[in-house]
């Protein structure tokens, strides 16, 4: 359990990260792992607590305080399995998680939380230095086909647990590369691309197979796959954009941030392109004060942009919460990014009223402040200001999947466009349509890397079930 | 049911649960002179006895008195003669009384039995005589069971040689008479029974007073009848039911105690049917069987047994000594030739354990003997005429001073002895000496024992089937195995700690498959026996085992001893078992074993046919008798085979179903039964296993698995059985069974979810009360077991799986509390959100979906229509009935404990002090707002609290455990209610021990020990070793605060209801049932898991029980344990319950996020530790508290409106509005059947089902009353007063009631010392002087009995011999046991010798006696004794502080010191000794000194004199016992004033 009293001996130790000046010279990864002996004392932290609050903060439940004891001991190698045990992309999970374990720690209740993420990500690190992380495969086949639409983490997630228990499944992915989000949302210097290639190699030897530049509904009928395979999982994410319909949104250089980043991470990933937007020299203004938006920071930061700005539509909220009413949920509190550390001017309760520009090309946003009242917004009287902006970058969100390829399926919805389908009993995962099954955001509408993971592998279970009858794969 | 039947068994009232306890004494001439003066003074001990027994709801209804004596020929010859028969000459007729039913038929039909029988068997019928009886003053509950009592005359017949013969024949007759009559099946309200039927001795006996036994039998007042001896006998028991034929004395002994091994001791009997042989007898022995009647006390069936061994050819005093041995293997004093006796004669016969003061008699010869551990008073004196009086206390019969030779006691596991034959007293000594060295006992065990450990080593291997994972899987080993069982005892030699409650689901309510162990309770000792310390009073336990078959018992004159098969704990190595296997060749076939393979091929079983289980163990069943037969004496039931393709019979299962079979076949005792199991792990699973058979245990996966965990597996394995060990011994002594012998076969646990089928087929005699699953299901979960450890499982391929049993874990066990829940609550609560409390509500009491509780599963009857909502009684009103737990402050921070007060005084609920103390600064109502700091001081509190005008910090229950921790005359006043803990949902039957690190100087200062000095509670309460024992505490505490009520908390157990109408006769107000799965600070986690029952069941049969007694209207009922919600508490009410107890759940509200920690100190939020640091991040407030509690009163509410009831008072006791839930899906709980705990007993209307009326304490019968009256000067005015009073032994508790006076007026301070000054004459009644303040002395010229000082704080007591007593004061007795038992400051000074356990648990107050019993100084932790004469065995037992100067005369006192905690030095000159550190800051000469000749002063002891007169010489023959803890906190504090004051 770690040290008795370790966590009145040890203070938490945050990751080192590469200063901001050094890293914004590239794209590659700057938050450096723990040393053994730091992981070991922030290991030492951990309580051992009767109830883990961590392991149901976290949505796949990693049996925290057990690795956290075992790198305490220095056993890497059993650590690994744990952590593995409940999490088939630590590698993941361990740099872009926003750590709800920390959240529930019980040290964050009047402490600060154990750098359970630190230690996950040290854990992932030593894993893959050492050769420990092998493909496991099966030893029987079920000749049961399963295609899965959607290569981010749902459907990796679902694709490796499936191929685990001996089934063929086939992975289509539309873009050119694996990894959905992971590969073209994230920035590389949150995460480099190498870790989605190597899991995507040991996925290939557990025998799973991957097509790229399959656009169901577009260059591959969706009659293919209900026809040939067993079970279909959709697991396409939620892509389509939150969109702000104010004057002026026509103009270039208002974009979407999925349709900046990307550029970027395949630039990064080699390939030579003939229109990349750059923020180079630009005014930015990033509108949306969540992750993306940072990640349009990060890589404007990059880019040497002008000035960067971020605009969020809410308040600021405090810097701390009130613990004894939120603890162990999720806290709304002001949060900053590395991004943020690295140049950028936030702005809150701020409302864009209209682009205006010049030859068709942005050139300002026409802003006002907002109060927020019972819930509701007002506008203040007479706020209205106006900033140069030669980029803008809208990362408000994501409102649902692309209904194009939901409709071809023909499975029911929710109110709000996902697919419906719960994720409890017998018939959890499954949609409307026989055998068509769907995991993640495509389903549960936009959320964390760590909720596809879960919904990945419980969804995988559950195809698993249909197809068996029983299932020993874990929820 | 009418009011005086004696119920059956019906709902949760069982009758076997019956206890009783009680008085016992007896006169004798030594001589045998007979005299109708010796019958009188028995009568005359009785009624002198009478506070020893108790009444039900009718006054005059007793428990049952009786008295033996010797036939009395003069009565009986001239009655004889009325009726023309001339007797023969004395002792060649027999003279029994029978009880008869009162119908004609059945009458008629019995004594033609009688009549029948007798001439069959060779003897004349003489006649019948009725015996006059006077029913005019019993009770009518009694007059209703009255039977028809007549006296059978037989004469003696031609074939007899000798009276022995005679009497032989008498006993044969009467048992077939028994069976006989039992064969009719009478249905006559009227038991049919023999109270006696000898040539020597009769019994006159029934369901009186005791003061009324010779107003029924007017025959005893008739001067024709003369005895030379009288055996007298007054009954307590815990129902209520008048039972004429429970009455004692039997034929041969009155009891007071209790045998704890009864079920084993009858099972073992019958188990011997086939083996025994005896040439006495002959085919009369056949006779005999069934020899012990089922559903007999165990007094009864102990009376069966003695006279057996007495007819089969052994002595009184030798059978004695087989049933009740002395504690022999752990005592270094007994001489070699007793050692040998009864090391020989423990192969023969498993003790008869239990505490008791047996009397015992056959006419000729009486005597009395004492259980090993003293824990039953018998004191006795000789006068110089020739009589001696033994009796339960002394003052029973006056007898004039100077003709007292000699007052003593018996001595644990010592006799007395007087032979009337012979005219003299035989002395423990020269009995036993004789007896023991009769037989060659010493060269007859060398000759005949093997030792498994003297064999050859092998070097055994487990030699495992499949891979270890897959095994340790297949039997169902989880990480927490590994984790908080193998590892902690591999590490420290001893079972893990845990703290906090079990909130985990019931194994028969869970969904992972478990272990048949996990369906098992262990029963524990509460109120009607104590549980034993097995650390401190090592001496009396032992785990030696035989293996093989039992000796002939009765062969008595055997020549050649049988081989016997001996090791010294039953936990076996893998050698050991090797040896086994090889026994025949080892022994030169004295041994011949047989390993019976109880895996089976899973090959096509079929889940309908219960996977062929059944089958298999019918199997395994018969090739076991088989194998008896064909002479194999050993039997090995081996599961090592167990494969993927083989499954094993869970190995309980297989010996239980094994050992229940060979014992019903009468073949057990023929054969040795070991077990060979992968699957024992735990201590719970070794305690089980030879609980139900198994004289040994091979637990060969678990050494595989610490092989795995560790290098040195030497070590490991050692630690392992080391721990195992020391578990059993707590398992045991919990039930106060001391002995392995005694506790295999015992079948000491009940069942919580096995079906009445499975636990006859299998577990016959065990209770199980809500039904469950059956063979089928234990075979499927043994098959899922056995499919997981071999199947696909992902999460099982690299690892075992989580368990989840002592922590919450995803994919674990499930838990109530859990993280969502734990949230939810503590937002509720300090938001003051209802809908936040009802969701978290709803996790708990929903469950459909995951079940964790019995209440889970029930659901509330709609019989009423529903109310609107304001018309149910007011929250402030319910919220009345709400309690917190008791949680000492220690266990607690001062922030927590204090938090809770202020908000339940806020309420109007209450607070319980747990055991510990309460600063006197919190006894004031504030009268105006102020902070806690600045009320308890700026430096005691780490985080502050807000305190508006009119709070109290005060906790209105003070309790009382066995630590006495602060309990003082003032603590006591200070309370609105005295709560007494008999036992802690969490480890009933179990002490505790805070760690010396954390007795901080404020916790030392509330507990009056020394900071940094760790300290014990001792498992049980010294003062309370049975019910009448329990009944004068309450009595001394009622005395101690005649405004409080006095509360006694039980655990839920099967037989709680039984002990809780017990409880409610011994007059206390308020019971409180705590369920199986209350919390802890620390605990052991096998006692945390298998000890107790939920208290859905033990509440329910406390309220049938106490229904059917028509005792409930009497006491007010308190549950707890996990209690969370609304709904539980409507549940409680239903089942039978005023109020309600909580513990955890306003723990939770104060930021309790269930770290389950306490034990470490480390608490992270400041509720459960005292580490300042931590207490610093304490956030509770009273406010959330209070919150909290109106929210449960508001779902209440809800729930009564729905329920159509207004009133709280009319839902208790409405288990009909209880019923099952229907619609659970879960293929485990079909078979639970609450019909038992919805019982409602069938009694008339009027009978009370709530508390409605208050007892009736008798305090205005207290001497106190005068003392009080006479003390108006000093009490009034501080002025000075002086009585001066007589004192005999009805006068208990003397001046605690002055005391209270003194502690309300001017608290612990009290008046200057001397003010009251009271001088009594006479022998002083029990617990004299108990909580004697300060400003008062005492003394008492006479004697004093047992609990004298106890508590004393403050005040002076003296007592000495009256001057005509001329025997030397250090060689007799002059106070009983337990004398100032948790004694906090004071002083007192006896001119005598004191009995067992003298200052127990002192922690401040000065002693000087002459001379002490066994355990003196036990968990001493202050104070200072001085011992001027000899000590018993044990002396200073974990003794932590203080310290005792002990006059070594004989040298020896070394061997009777327990060394484990002190160190014993010289007594230097005070020059010579160094100053610093020092005891109470003096050379101890100076201290000694002081001491002695105070004790000179005030006794004028002639002891004293002479060690005064000579002290260069005398103090050097004194020693100094010094606790090792207590001097290096000395040094600490010293080295830490040098330093400051550097």
């Amino acid at each position: 359990m770690g040290k008795v009293t370790g966590f009145m001996e040890f203070d938490r130790i945050s990751e080192q990260n590469i200063p901001p000046q050094e890293r914004l010279k590239n794209y590659k990864e700057f938050v450096l792992h723990l040393s053994d002996d730091e992981a070991k004392n922030q290991g030492a932290r951990c309580m051992d607590c009767g109830i883990p609050f961590c392991m149901t903060g976290c949505p796949i439940n990693n049996i925290i305080p057990d690795w956290n004891d075992l790198v305490y001991n220095q056993d890497w190698k059993n650590a690994i399995d744990v952590l593995h045990s409940t999490n088939n992309f630590p590698e993941f999970t361990g740099r872009l998680c926003p750590a709800p374990c920390e959240a529930a720690c019980t040290l964050n209740i009047n402490d600060d939380a154990v750098g359970i993420k630190s230690i996950e990500h040290a854990i992932i690190d030593k894993a893959w230095e050492n050769n420990w992380v092998k493909p496991l495969i099966p030893t029987y086949k079920t000749n049961k086909k399963i295609a899965i639409v959607g290569s981010g983490p749902a459907g990796l997630a679902a694709a490796q647990q499936l191929a685990r228990v001996g089934h063929a499944v086939t992975v289509y992915e539309k873009n050119d590369r694996i990894g959905g989000l992971l590969r073209y949302g994230i920035p590389d210097f949150k995460m480099e691309k190498t870790h989605i290639d190597r899991r995507v190699k040991q996925m290939e030897a557990e025998g799973v197979v991957f097509k790229i530049n399959q656009n169901i509904g577009e260059n591959v009928k969706h009659e293919e796959l209900t026809n040939n395979y067993d079970a279909v999982i959709l697991a396409g994410g939620a892509e389509h954009p939150r969109d702000l319909p104010v004057p002026g949104r026509e103009l270039n250089g208002v974009m979407f941030a999925m349709d900046f980043l990307p550029l970027q991470n395949k630039v990064v990933a080699g390939d030579k392109l003939t229109h990349q937007i750059l923020a180079t020299g630009k005014h930015v203004v990033v509108i949306g004060g969540g992750d993306t938006g940072s990640d349009c920071v990060g890589t404007s930061n990059r880019h040497h942009a002008t000035s960067v700005s971020q605009f969020e539509l809410m308040p600021q909220p405090p810097v701390h919460e009130n613990k004894e009413l939120v603890w162990p949920n999720w806290p709304l509190k002001l949060r900053t990014s590395s991004s943020h550390e690295e140049g950028c001017e936030r702005d809150w309760s701020v409302t864009t009223k209209s682009f205006v520009g010049e030859n068709g090309q942005v050139k300002g946003i026409v802003a006002a402040r907002v109060e927020w009242k019972d819930g509701k917004m007002v506008e203040v009287p007479n706020s209205e200001f106006t900033l140069q902006a030669d980029l803008v970058l809208l990362a408000m969100g994501f409102v649902s999947p692309q209904q194009k390829m939901l409709d071809l399926f023909g499975v029911d919805k929710d109110q709000r466009g996902n697919v419906k389908a719960t994720t409890e009993g017998k018939d959890a995962y499954i949609t409307s349509k026989a055998k068509v099954f769907a995991a993640g955001d495509i389903r549960r509408g936009q959320s964390l890397i760590v909720w596809a993971i879960r919904e990945g592998r419980q969804c995988a279970r559950a195809v698993d079930e249909f197809l068996m009858g029983t299932s020993t794969l874990p929820r | 049911m009418t009011q005086f039947e004696r119920p059956e068994q019906q709902g949760l009232y069982n009758p076997k649960n019956e206890h009783d306890a009680c008085g016992v004494g007896f006169v004798a001439n030594i001589h045998g002179t007979k005299s109708h003066t010796i019958v009188a003074q028995g009568l005359q001990i009785l009624t002198n006895l009478t506070h020893r027994g108790a009444t039900g709801y009718d006054p005059k209804l007793g428990d049952g008195a009786g008295i033996l004596i010797q036939m009395p020929d003069g009565l009986i010859r001239d009655e004889a003669k009325k009726l023309s028969i001339d007797l023969p000459v004395s002792g060649q007729y027999a003279c029994g009384l029978i009880f008869l039913p009162q119908s004609n038929t059945y009458r008629t039909q019995c004594e033609k039995i009688i009549t029948d029988i007798i001439h069959e068997e060779g003897q004349t019928f003489l006649a019948w005589r009725d015996v006059p009886t006077n029913n005019s003053n019993i009770a009518e509950a009694a007059k209703a069971v009255e039977p028809k009592i007549k006296q059978v005359i037989v004469g003696q017949g031609k074939d007899i040689q000798d009276q022995n013969h005679f009497e032989r024949k008498l006993f044969v007759i009467r048992k077939r008479i028994e069976h006989s009559v039992k064969k009719l099946g009478l249905d006559d309200p009227v038991q049919f029974y023999i109270p006696s039927l000898s040539s020597r001795t009769i019994v006159y006996k029934g369901m009186l007073l005791a003061n009324e036994v010779d107003t029924y039998y007017p025959d005893l007042k008739d001067a024709r009848v003369t005895s030379a001896l009288a055996l007298v006998h007054q009954r307590f028991s815990t129902n209520t039911f008048p039972a004429w034929d429970l009455a004692h004395p039997f034929r041969m002994i009155a009891h007071n105690g209790e045998i704890n091994t009864v079920q084993g001791n009858v099972n073992w009997m019958r188990a011997r049917h086939e083996s025994m042989q005896s040439a006495l007898l002959g085919d009369d022995l056949e006779k005999l069987w069934p020899l012990i009647v089922e559903g007999q006390s165990d007094s009864a069936c102990f009376d069966n047994c003695l006279e057996l061994l007495v007819a089969g050819g052994y002595s009184l005093p030798h059978a004695m000594m087989m049933l009740i041995p002395e504690a022999w293997s752990g005592n270094p004093m007994m001489d070699e030739d007793r050692r040998a006796f009864y090391e020989y004669h423990a192969a023969l016969m498993e003790p008869w354990d239990g505490p008791a003061a047996v009397a015992f008699t056959d006419g000729r010869m009486i005597g009395a003997t004492l259980d090993r551990n003293g824990l039953r008073p018998a004191r006795y004196l000789m006068t110089d005429d020739g009589l001696v009086m033994m009796a339960s206390e002394m003052g029973v019969l006056q007898f004039p001073e100077e003709k007292i030779i000699k007052k003593w006691r018996l001595q644990p596991g010592k006799m007395l002895l007087i032979d009337m034959e012979k005219g003299r007293i035989i002395d423990d000594e020269e009995v036993k000496k004789e007896l023991a060295t009769h037989k060659p006992y010493r060269q007859w065990i060398d000759s005949s024992r093997y030792f498994l450990g003297d064999f050859p080593k092998t070097n055994s291997k487990a030699e495992l089937k499949e891979t270890l994972l897959d095994t340790q899987q297949s039997f169902g080993y989880t990480q927490e195995d590994i984790k908080f069982i193998l590892a902690p005892m591999i590490a420290n030699g001893e079972e893990n700690a845990g703290s906090m409650g079990n909130d985990a689901a019931l194994p028969v309510l869970s969904k992972k498959p478990k272990l048949i162990y996990n369906y098992f309770k262990q029963l524990f000792a509460q109120v009607t026996n104590p549980p034993i310390d097995p650390i401190r009073e090592e001496l009396v336990m032992s785990l030696v085992t035989f293996i093989g078959p039992k000796p002939n018992l009765l062969a008595v004159e055997e020549t050649k001893p049988t081989t016997r098969l001996e090791t010294s704990q039953p936990v076996l190595t893998l050698d050991d078992l090797t040896q086994l296997k090889n026994i025949s060749k080892l022994t030169k076939d004295a041994y011949k074993s047989l390993v019976l393979d109880i895996t089976y091929d899973v090959k096509g079983l079929k889940k309908d046919d219960a996977y062929g289980m059944k089958k298999v163990i019918d199997t395994l069943r018969q090739d076991a008798l088989k194998a008896v037969k064909d002479g194999y004496n050993i039997l090995i039931l081996s599961d090592r085979n167990q494969s993927k393709n083989r499954m094993a019979i869970p190995a309980l299962l297989a010996t239980s179903a094994t050992h229940q079979h060979l014992v019903r076949e009468g073949l057990r005792t023929n054969t040795g039964l070991v077990v060979d199991t992968g699957s024992a792990r735990e201590v719970h699973h070794f305690a089980l296993l030879g609980g139900y058979g198994a004289e040994a245990i091979c637990p060969w996966l678990a050494y595989e698995s610490m092989n795995a965990m560790t290098t040195d597996h030497a070590l490991a394995h050692k630690n392992f059985i080391k721990s195992i060990g020391k578990g059993l011994y707590k398992v045991m002594s919990k039930m106060g069974i001391s002995t392995y012998q005694s506790y295999c076969g015992a079948q000491i646990f009940e069942a919580v979810g096995l079906n009445s089928q499975l636990i006859n087929t299998y577990f016959k005699g065990t209770v199980t009360n809500i039904e469950g699953i059956g063979i089928e299901e234990i075979a499927e979960e043994t098959m899922r077991i056995h499919q997981s450890a071999f199947g696909s499982d992902p999460v099982l391929a690299n690892a075992l799986d989580a368990g989840g049993e002592y922590a919450f874990r995803v994919r674990g066990e499930e838990h109530m509390w859990t993280p969502d829940s734990i949230a939810k609550l503590q937002h509720a609560t300090r938001t003051n959100q209802y809908t936040t409390y009802k969701e978290y509500a709803a996790l708990i009491n929903n469950q459909t979906k995951r079940q964790m509780t019995l209440r889970g599963l029930f659901k509330f009857k709609t019989i009423n229509q529903a109310i609107a909502l304001d018309e149910v009684e007011p929250a402030k009103e319910i919220v009345k009935r709400f309690v917190t737990g008791a949680m000492s402050l220690g266990s607690i921070s001062t922030e927590a404990h204090t938090t809770l007060a202020i908000a339940m005084n806020r309420i109007g609920g209450k607070s319980n002090t747990g055991e510990g103390g309460e600063d006197a600064k919190r006894f004031l109502t504030l009268d105006k707002d102020n902070t806690l700091a600045n009320v308890i001081g700026l430096h005691l509190i780490e985080s502050d609290i807000k305190l508006k005008k009119g709070d109290s910090l005060r906790s209105r229950i003070k309790q009382v455990a066995s630590g006495r921790f602060g309990v003082t005359a003032e603590y006591l006043s200070s309370a609105d209610q005295i709560q007494i803990k008999m036992a802690q949902g969490a480890k009933p039957g179990e002490g505790g021990q805070l760690p010396g690190h954390k007795v901080s100087p404020y916790i030392a200062k509330l507990r009056f020990s020394v900071p940094g000095v760790g300290l014990i509670s001792p498992p049980p309460h010294h003062d309370i070793y049975s019910i009448e024992d329990l009944a004068q505490l309450i009595h001394d505490l009622k005395n101690a605060n005649p405004s409080a009520s006095i509360s006694v908390k039980l655990v839920s157990e099967t037989g709680v209801g039984t002990v809780a109408a017990g409880v409610a006769k011994a007059k206390s107000d308020h019971i409180v049932i705590a369920g199986h799965d209350g919390g802890t600070g620390a605990s052991p986690i096998s006692s945390l898991k298998h000890a107790g029952t939920p208290w859905e069941i033990g509440l329910a049969e406390t309220q049938q029980t106490l229904v059917l007694n028509r005792l409930r209207g009497r006491v007010i009922v308190q549950v707890d344990g996990q209690m969370k919600t609304g709904r539980d508490v409507v549940i409680g009410a239903l089942l039978g319950a005023d109020e309600f107890g909580f513990a955890t759940a306003p723990l939770v509200v104060q930021g309790c996020i269930m770290m389950r920690k306490c034990h470490l100190n480390t608490c992270p939020v400041g509720v459960a530790t005292q580490d300042p640091a931590l207490r610093k991040r304490f956030t509770g407030q009273p406010e959330h508290v209070v919150n909290y509690f109106f929210f449960v009163a508001e779902e209440v509410r809800e729930l009564m409106s729905s329920l159509g009831i207004r009133k709280f008072n009319d839902l208790i006791g409405r288990a009909d509005l209880l019923d099952t839930q229907e619609g659970i899906l879960h293929w485990k709980i079909h078979g639970l059947d609450f019909s038992k705990i919805f019982f409602l007993p069938n009694i008339e209307k009027e009978v009370s089902r709530r508390n409605t009326e208050v007892q009736s304490h008798g305090l205005e019968h207290a001497l106190d009353n005068a003392l009080i009256k006479l003390s108006k000067p000093a009490l009034e005015k501080r002025e000075k007063v002086s009585i001066n009073l007589p004192i005999t032994n009805t006068n208990r508790t003397v001046g605690t009631m002055l005391s209270h006076e003194i502690a309300k007026r001017f608290g612990h301070e009290g008046l200057p010392q001397d003010t009251i000054q009271i001088t009594l004459n006479g022998s002083a009644g029990q617990s004299f002087a108990a909580f004697l303040a300060q400003g008062i002395s005492m003394e008492l010229i006479g004697e004093g009995n047992d609990y004298v000082a106890k508590g004393l704080c403050g005040g002076r007591v003296v007592i000495k011999p009256p001057k005509a007593f001329k025997a030397k004061s250090h060689e007799n007795i002059i106070v009983g046991n337990t004398v100032m038992y948790g004694a906090t400051t004071g002083e007192s000074y006896f001119s005598g010798v004191a009995g067992e356990r003298f200052c127990v648990r002192n922690s401040g107050a000065s002693a000087v006696v002459e001379g002490v019993g066994n355990h003196g100084c036990e968990y001493m932790t202050g104070g200072t004794v001085v011992v001027l004469g000899n000590t018993g065995q044990n002396f200073a037992a974990g003794m932590s502080g203080g310290v005792a100067y002990v006059y070594d005369e004989d040298g020896l006192f070394a061997k009777r010191c327990n060394p484990s905690m002190v160190s014993l030095e010289k007594v230097e000159t005070q020059q010579a000794q160094p100053k610093v550190p020092q005891h109470l800051n003096q050379p101890d000469e100076v201290i000694l000194k002081m001491l002695i000749e105070k004790h000179m002063k005030y006794t004028e002891s002639p002891r004293a004199k002479f060690i005064l007169d000579n002290w260069d010489k005398t103090r050097t023959q004194f020693i100094k016992v010094m606790p090792n803890e207590y001097k290096r906190a000395l040094n600490e504090l010293h080295a830490s004033l040098t330093k400051e004051a550097a």
